[in-house]
């Protein structure tokens, strides 16, 4: 009983949190509402056993990827006004695209015609941990995905940094080579100068 | 006693709210990306489901991959967003015309 009700306010904090993320005017407000959801989501998987994935949920994705959104949001110059032109006219049809996938989703399953029969879930006892069997699967069947799940992580770091990076003229940065390469006769020049004779001392110039 | 169909609807409600978010925000690409984030949220909400009523962890492994590639996908995306931003000075999609696509 106690689960149908935690299900329950959570299912409509999530979906009222997505409908303020595509409805709310702010950029900023969008994505703490996301924020939200993502939140609301590692509760609902709490509830289907799944707590390594909740807790990577809130790690990666409220505390990087979300953080990196506002981050971006917050840094750039948007003209709300302009960017909810069309929001009216847009719309009549957005919501009926929705109604109609929602529809269709909701008839595949109430129609409960997916060729699968489902059993109950088996109820794990306190000694049961979910990130053990998650990684007993992950390091033995899915060591190959695992390994290019990395690659592809590694390609994340390195596309964002060559899109962003950016050499201006006239600022002033170090070259690491050339100073490496630096020797004493390239940067001393010992020059032989006459001294001058004491019968000028005293003299002003 | 909640259902495999409980939620299988909350995903679908979720996905079908995303879905009308990318109409109804068709000019700001920062919106466009979290609804993507939301549509992918509502995909794991079907794996996790499923992997729970089957008795089967596999599932849950491929939302991991998915959290992977959707965490790669947000901070290229959001690369590309600001090299944009910095060079047209702004995110409207309708600016994008310089291919004439």
């Amino acid at each position: 009983m106690i689960q149908e009700i935690i299900f329950s306010v959570l299912a409509a904090v999530l979906v009222g949190s997505a409908l303020g993320v595509i409805t709310s005017r702010n950029p900023v407000h969008a994505a703490l509402f996301l924020v939200l959801a993502f939140v609301t989501s590692a509760g609902l998987w709490l509830l289907l056993e799944a707590e390594f994935l909740a807790i990577v949920l809130v790690l990666v994705y409220v505390g990087a990827v979300m953080v990196l959104f506002l981050f971006v949001v917050m840094m750039l110059d948007i003209n709300v006004a302009t960017m909810r032109q069309g929001f009216a006219r847009y719309a009549p049809i957005g919501t009926l695209v929705a109604l109609v996938m929602a529809g269709e989703i909701g008839y595949v399953v109430w129609s409960q015609k997916l060729g699968i029969t489902f059993g109950t879930p088996v109820a794990h006892d306190a000694s049961y941990s979910n990130t053990r069997e998650l990684g007993n699967l992950i390091y033995t069947v899915y060591a190959y995905p695992f390994e290019i799940a990395a690659v592809v992580l590694l390609v994340g770091i390195v596309a964002a940094i060559a899109l962003t990076l950016r050499r201006r003229e006239g600022t002033r940065s170090q070259d690491p080579a050339v100073q490496v390469r630096a020797t004493p006769e390239g940067r001393v020049r010992i020059v032989s100068m006459q001294s001058e004779s004491g019968k000028r001392q005293g003299k002003q110039p | 006693m909640i259902t495999l169909f409980h939620f299988l609807a909350l995903s679908g409600a979720l996905f079908a709210i995303s879905a009308a978010g990318i109409f109804l925000n068709r000019k700001n690409v920062i919106l466009l990306l979290m609804c993507i984030e939301l549509m992918l949220l509502a995909v794991n909400f079907n794996f996790i489901a499923f992997s729970h009523y089957l008795n089967d962890t596999a599932g849950q492994v491929f939302v991991f991959f998915i959290l992977t590639v959707a965490a790669a996908e947000a901070a290229i995306g959001l690369a590309i967003l600001v090299v944009l931003f910095r060079n047209r000075a702004s995110i409207n999609v309708e600016d994008l015309d310089r291919m004439k696509g």
